[in-house]
């Protein structure tokens, strides 16, 4: 490796130590400051395993069932405490099925590393027993990846990837190290990586574009701001709400924009997107400056995008230069970090309410309450609906829980009328939608916020595509709630079959098994509620158990989402049924 | 933005690393937009490499494929240019049976016109090399096709701006950070 590419925090007072490669990988990581990592064990990283073993008092490995659980649990560890989460497999199969999760945590700017063996150097391109080029299938879906082959390389490989990892729009990396390496023995000493001379994380920001997007915003009549997970990312809660509060520009967010604004605060007008709320995507089409703050303008959230909010001048902030204009033209584009950026940002604005254009998101939000919103949080019919079990948790969670959702109908659910107080509480796979996300990702929550009530809410073909992670939770005794939404199909989809297809349901019905005793069978406590007056003891007890919990709720086999803009329309074609 | 499809000359200003060029030529291929040609190889600057990537798109594509490329973490900078802006050159071998060399007249006209140059010459074949735009070239292997040409190979285009590039401000601004 060529040292003066990277710069290092000098560590003078430390000895360099002999030691193996695997005993630097444990090394680094408590280094890093890492306490739990996730993954699976074989051969090829089976020396990092022994060393584990011995450091099991400073590191906590937690053995997943499947390492795309090891990936997502990362994630959900990452996603929630800000830190990066790590996952660790072999090579060969163990390292495929890690690629889903970084995959995700590509899409969706979260902070990994993932550690993989690799077949020992000289067998490399041999097709030997085990051996994938994991770092070429991995590269597309990286931020950054490396293969390690010498021991003395280890320890700037994993100072660099952590930095990479964290730095800037964060993002996965990988690093492969054949196990040669790891057996090796070099004179170990760990340098934090602080910078990389070809890679510029946070760009500066340009005062003048904070007073270009300032001006727009205080001669605005109509201004709308649609922030996404950058202010949750560039931990900005505080000034982004310091700058709707001064400014009086209601604000709605994306699915992972969630919660950086508590739901209850006035200004915030719901989430935009595909099964957004009425009024924001209406007035999308209306405003006459739109402010996207740490948002990407992904199709789920704009629609066809030559009829996405075309009469409003769009000041766009973001971190990563090649958001700009990507998919929407920006008039006025603030680069840089969204903390640094909408504090400047703060200055420069004018006081103001927008009180009559508030209004007419109140009304549309009316008509949205009448015939969507009642109907769901409030049913009459008999059916439960997936709405009202998420009253019931806002209820009995009073807002606080974290919630973890799938994909499908559920996600959209509960992306939709969970209430926060806090920020960082909506994990969900947002750009790459993986079912089988969340009960992995619920692990990880809990483990790295174990003072938070966790409640992950899946589908049951979601559920069943990592029921295996039942396993980790009963092995490292999880405290997390899980809610099955079973209506016995593979709900998203049917709903597109019923709308799009004419009812023709292709493969989407589901048999299921009994969920209960699944989860029994892993001694974890369950319950199923098929009942409207079960419903709400159901969640009190769950949300009041110390352990983990499992509840199965039988809804409605063919309800809808709505509100819905379907693919290809505009967001002021959104749909109310 | 203009969405007139345009000849553009990439230049990738990048680490010396294994991997990279998959990551980069993989940014193209997500967009389907066909490499015309790509040239890798040492710059001006120790231990830094540069890439010439060759391709037909239009001035909006251009400037997102760059950004994507400059979003890469080993790659320092990249830049898009017209042919206007660069001055680019190919290269290109012919061998040709040896006998030729002697039966037909016309060839050595070819040879001393085109300012190509003869590598090497034994009794089965010679070998020429000619450097210039793809016009010449290709003008060069029509006239020798005549003639039967045993093997043809030209290179990718290398190309340098005639604006500076500031990389080495850039590398020398990290240094004394
Ligand atoms: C891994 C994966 N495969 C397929 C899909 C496509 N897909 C999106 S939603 C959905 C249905 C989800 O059904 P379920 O988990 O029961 O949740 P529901 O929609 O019924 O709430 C499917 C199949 C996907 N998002 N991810």
């Amino acid at each position: 490796m060529n040292t003066d590419t990277i710069k290092k925090e000098k560590n003078t007072s430390a000895k360099a130590e002999r030691i193996t490669g695997s005993e630097a990988i444990i090394r680094c990581l408590i280094a890093e400051g890492v306490k739990t990592l996730y993954g699976y064990p074989g051969g090829a990283i089976m020396p990092v395993y022994d060393e584990l073993y011995k450091y099991q008092d400073r590191i906590h490995h937690v053995l997943t069932r499947h390492e795309q659980g090891a990936a997502h649990a990362a994630q959900g560890y990452a996603r929630i405490s800000g830190k990066v989460g790590v996952a660790m497999a072999t090579s060969g199969p163990g390292a495929t099925n890690l690629v889903t999760g970084i995959a995700d945590a590509q899409i969706d700017s979260t902070p990994l590393v993932c550690i993989t063996g690799q077949v020992p150097s000289p067998l490399l391109g041999t097709d030997a027993f085990q051996e994938t080029d994991i770092v070429g299938i991995s590269t597309p879906v990286t931020k950054w990846n490396v293969q390690v082959t010498k021991a003395a390389d280890i320890p700037e490989a994993i100072a660099k990837a952590f930095y990479i990892a964290k730095s800037g729009r964060p993002g996965p990396v990988l690093i492969d190290i054949t196990k040669d390496a790891q057996f090796e023995e070099f004179d170990f000493i760990y340098e934090k990586c602080t910078g990389v001379r070809s890679y510029n994380p946070v760009p500066k920001t340009d005062i003048n574009t904070v007073k270009a997007a300032a001006a727009l915003i205080n001669a605005a009549k109509k201004p709308m701001i649609v922030w996404g997970q950058g202010v949750i990312l560039g931990k900005a809660e505080a000034e982004l709400k310091a700058v709707i509060e001064k400014s009086g520009v209601p604000a709605a967010w994306t699915i992972l924009g969630a919660s950086a604004i508590p739901t209850a605060h006035p200004l915030n007008i719901g989430m935009v997107g595909m099964h957004g709320n009425y009024a924001p995507n209406k007035l999308t089409n209306e405003c006459d400056v739109l402010i996207a703050i740490g948002m990407r303008f992904d199709d789920r959230v704009t629609g066809n995008l030559s009829t996405y909010a075309k009469q409003a001048k769009v000041v766009h902030f973001d971190i990563d230069p090649a958001e700009i204009n990507k998919n929407v033209k920006a008039d006025v584009a603030v680069l840089g970090d969204s903390k640094e950026s909408l504090a400047l940002l703060l200055s420069e604005l004018n006081e103001n309410t927008h009180d009559a254009w508030h209004q007419e998101f109140k009304a549309l939000y009316a008509i949205e309450y009448d015939t969507v919103i009642k109907g769901d949080i409030l049913p009459e019919k008999e059916g439960l609906t997936m709405g009202e079990v998420l009253r019931q948790i806002n209820t009995y969670s009073k807002g606080d829980a974290a919630i973890v959702s799938d994909v499908g109908q559920h996600q959209m659910i509960a992306c939709r009328y969970a209430e926060f107080n806090r920020s960082k509480s909506n994990i969900t796979s947002g750009g790459l939608g993986t079912m089988g996300f969340a009960l992995p990702a619920a692990i990880g929550a809990k483990m790295a916020a174990p003072e938070r009530e966790v409640v992950a809410i899946i589908g049951d073909g979601g559920y069943q595509m990592n029921i295996q992670e039942l396993g980790t939770i009963f092995q490292q005794k999880v405290p997390v709630k899980i809610v099955v939404l079973n209506n016995e199909f593979l709900g998203m989809v049917r709903q597109w079959q019923q709308l799009f297809f004419d009812k023709r349901y292709a493969s989407t019905e589901m048999t299921n098994p009994d969920f209960v005793t699944i989860a029994k069978g892993y001694h974890i406590e369950a319950k199923r509620v098929t009942k409207r007056d079960e419903l709400e003891a159901a969640i009190k007890e769950m949300i009041a158990s110390k352990s983990s919990y499992f509840l199965e709720v039988c809804v409605e086999k063919e309800d809808n989402v709505f509100p819905m803009i379907p693919s290809g329309a505009s967001v002021s074609d959104v749909r109310l049924s | 933005m203009s969405q007139e499809i345009k000849t553009f000359t990439i230049s990738v200003y990048t680490e010396n690393n294994i991997g990279l060029l998959n990551r980069i030529s993989a940014i193209f291929q997500r967009r389907h937009i066909n490499i015309e040609s790509l040239t890798t190889s040492q710059s001006e600057i120790k231990d830094v490499n540069r890439f010439v990537i060759v391709v037909k798109i239009t001035e909006d594509h251009a400037i997102k494929v760059v950004k994507q490329i400059e979003k890469q973490v080993e790659a320092i900078r990249a830049y898009y240019h017209t042919n206007e802006e660069t001055i680019f050159t190919e290269s290109c071998m012919f061998k040709i049976k040896s006998n030729l060399l002697f039966e037909e007249p016309q060839i050595q006209n070819l040879i001393k016109e085109s300012h190509a140059r003869i590598v090497t010459v034994n009794k089965e074949f010679f070998v020429l090399e000619k450097t210039g735009r793809r016009h010449e070239i290709e003008e060069l292997r029509e006239a020798f096709n005549a003639y039967g040409i045993m093997q043809f190979v030209r290179s990718g285009r290398i190309a340098v701006t005639k604006d500076e590039m500031k990389v080495s401000e850039l590398l020398e601004a990290f240094k004394n950070q």
